[in-house]
């Protein structure tokens, strides 16, 4: 842990709330993703058959 | 074209029409502002040249989403989508028509609310000129957004959303100009300025609007 | 063979998937090697203290949050001239990514300005115009979500780009303008923290610069796939619906 000084608390959060929103983002973005992956399987299984395959 | 104009005008003087509305919330505005932050003079006539521009801005705003809303609804925009008259030019004359009833009366009641504020007497005319200049353009860039959240349910949210960061530029140099005015300094640049906004966007943003129009009603 | 290839949502999906781990891989390891770099490694400054290790989140975001909407006019551009779905999905994919930069740069630049300037915020001219940024990412975002038939508010939101694009640089100068007539003389140091670096500071900032770059592209291919397959799969349901 290196030395901050005065301006830890300043340091510290700046660099947590940064880390935690850029987690948010991944999280969100690859929770989304695998819901539309789910998503698209469970219409192409529906529509098997009924649709020409895309 | 004329008929157009003559046609919004007419709607809106009418009863229902939302003329005099605008009014009517710009003086409310300017009422509570001295509620808000106290009744001292100096404070007062400090902050009077953006309390109007910020009033005039949003009384300009409020009235944007039945710019073209009622026209949607009963069919008159899809009309005038295939009228032989080009598209952008019918939407510049709804900009006018909006101005005019308006950008033009919150341009006449500013100075009178003025007094209210304590504007210093050399802002009057500033502020004015000030007012004069920069309406249209956010007559003609409300327009814009009318236009991109015509078929929208319950868009008048977003339309302010969509559009008050459009209206930066134009409240800045326009607020400008009027607190240089009011505070004895030189105001003609900021002035200049919001001039050449106004024109640019008087001569482009309809272009914009018919495009989006043209897509949002195909 | 030509770029236009990949404008081919099966084509552009392979070849994302194809490429996306090295993307993520490299991407998590420069913000890694960057900001421990510069967290653990990296003397303090004369003036600024230890406060100068913001800085390695500061940069790369405000960086990336300008390149996030300059990204989107480009995509913008594309699907209305050439109508690629691909591009106007890629827009859509970029436009959160672009406000979380644009909210980072703006909440690191607001602790590092505590200290240094005795204030979380003052209306100065690359502040201001950052918070309009971030007003022009917040409307772009709820038009999209607002708009219903998919190509129309690819439509919309592209146009909304253009003309926001024209109106963010002219905040710019109007903002520029404003401030020095609001606070002649008075002297905000904002461009001079440690913007003209020495190397110690250099170099693991540009490793970070580099890694939120790559974290960038990485989530846009990402999300961009995720709006591909939810078309898709609409599509699919759609087509369906109408045969049955």
């Amino acid at each position: 842990m290196p030395e901050l000084g005065k301006y830890a608390v300043e340091v510290l959060s700046a660099y947590a709330v940064s880390l935690v929103i850029l987690a948010g983002l991944v999280l969100l973005t690859l929770r989304r993703g695998r819901a539309a992956r789910a998503a698209l399987a469970r219409a192409e299984a529906e529509t098997k058959g009924t649709v020409d395959a895309v | 074209m004329t008929a157009l104009l003559a046609r919004d005008l007419r709607l809106a003087f009418r009863a229902g029409g939302g003329f005099g509305l605008a009014l009517a919330f710009f003086l409310i505005v300017v009422v509570l502002v001295p509620f808000s932050v106290g009744p001292e003079s100096s404070l007062l006539a400090a902050i009077a040249p953006g309390v109007l521009w910020l009033g005039a801005l949003l009384a300009c705003l409020l009235s944007l989403d039945r710019l073209l809303a009622l026209d949607f609804e009963d069919g008159t925009l899809d009309l005038l989508v295939g009228a032989p008259i080009p598209l952008e030019g019918a939407l510049s004359v709804k900009a006018l028509a909006h101005w005019l009833t308006t950008g033009l009366p919150l341009v006449l009641a500013a100075p009178v609310l003025g007094v209210l504020l304590n504007l210093p007497l050399a802002g009057f005319g500033w502020l004015t000129a000030s007012l004069l200049a920069g309406t249209p353009a956010l007559s003609v860039i409300g327009t814009f957004g009318a236009a991109l959240t015509v078929g929208i349910k319950r868009g008048g949210l977003l339309l302010s959303l969509l559009v008050l960061p459009l209206y930066v530029p134009t409240l800045i140099f326009g607020a400008e100009t009027a607190r240089r005015g009011a505070m004895g300094m030189e105001a003609t640049t900021p002035l200049a300025m919001l001039t050449g906004i106004t024109l640019a966007t008087v001569a482009l943003m309809p272009f914009a609007s018919a495009a989006v129009l043209r897509m949002g009603l195909r | 063979m030509s770029i236009w290839q990949y404008a081919n949502p099966v084509k552009f999906l392979a070849l994302s998937t194809r490429v996306q781990p090295v993307i993520w891989t490299a991407a998590v390891l420069c913000v890694a090697v960057g900001l421990l770099w510069g967290f653990f490694a990296t003397p303090d400054d004369a003036r600024q203290g230890a406060t100068v290790k913001i800085i390695y989140l500061h940069v790369p975001a405000a960086l990336m949050a300008i390149n996030a909407w300059f990204m989107m006019l480009v995509a913008s551009l594309i699907w209305l001239i050439r109508r690629h779905h691909v591009s106007a999905l890629a827009a859509k994919a970029a436009a959160p990514v672009g406000v979380v930069m644009t909210l980072i740069a703006l909440i690191t630049g607001a602790i590092w300005g505590q200290p240094m300037w005795g204030t979380w915020w003052v209306w100065d001219p690359r502040l201001t115009s950052f918070l309009i940024l971030f007003l022009f990412y917040l409307g772009y975002i709820a038009l999209w979500e607002a708009v219903e038939d998919p190509d129309t508010a690819a439509d919309l939101t592209s146009v909304l780009c253009l003309v926001g694009s024209v109106f963010a640089v002219l905040s710019r100068y109007a903002v520029k303008f404003w401030n020095q007539g609001l606070h002649q003389g008075t002297s905000v140091p904002v461009a001079t923290g440690g913007r003209s670096v020495a190397d110690v500071f250099f170099y693991p900032l540009v490793v970070s610069m580099v890694g939120f770059g790559l974290l960038f592209l990485a989530l846009v291919l990402y999300r961009t796939g995720t709006e591909i397959r939810l078309r898709r799969a609409s599509a699919l349901l759609a087509r369906a619906g109408r045969e049955s």
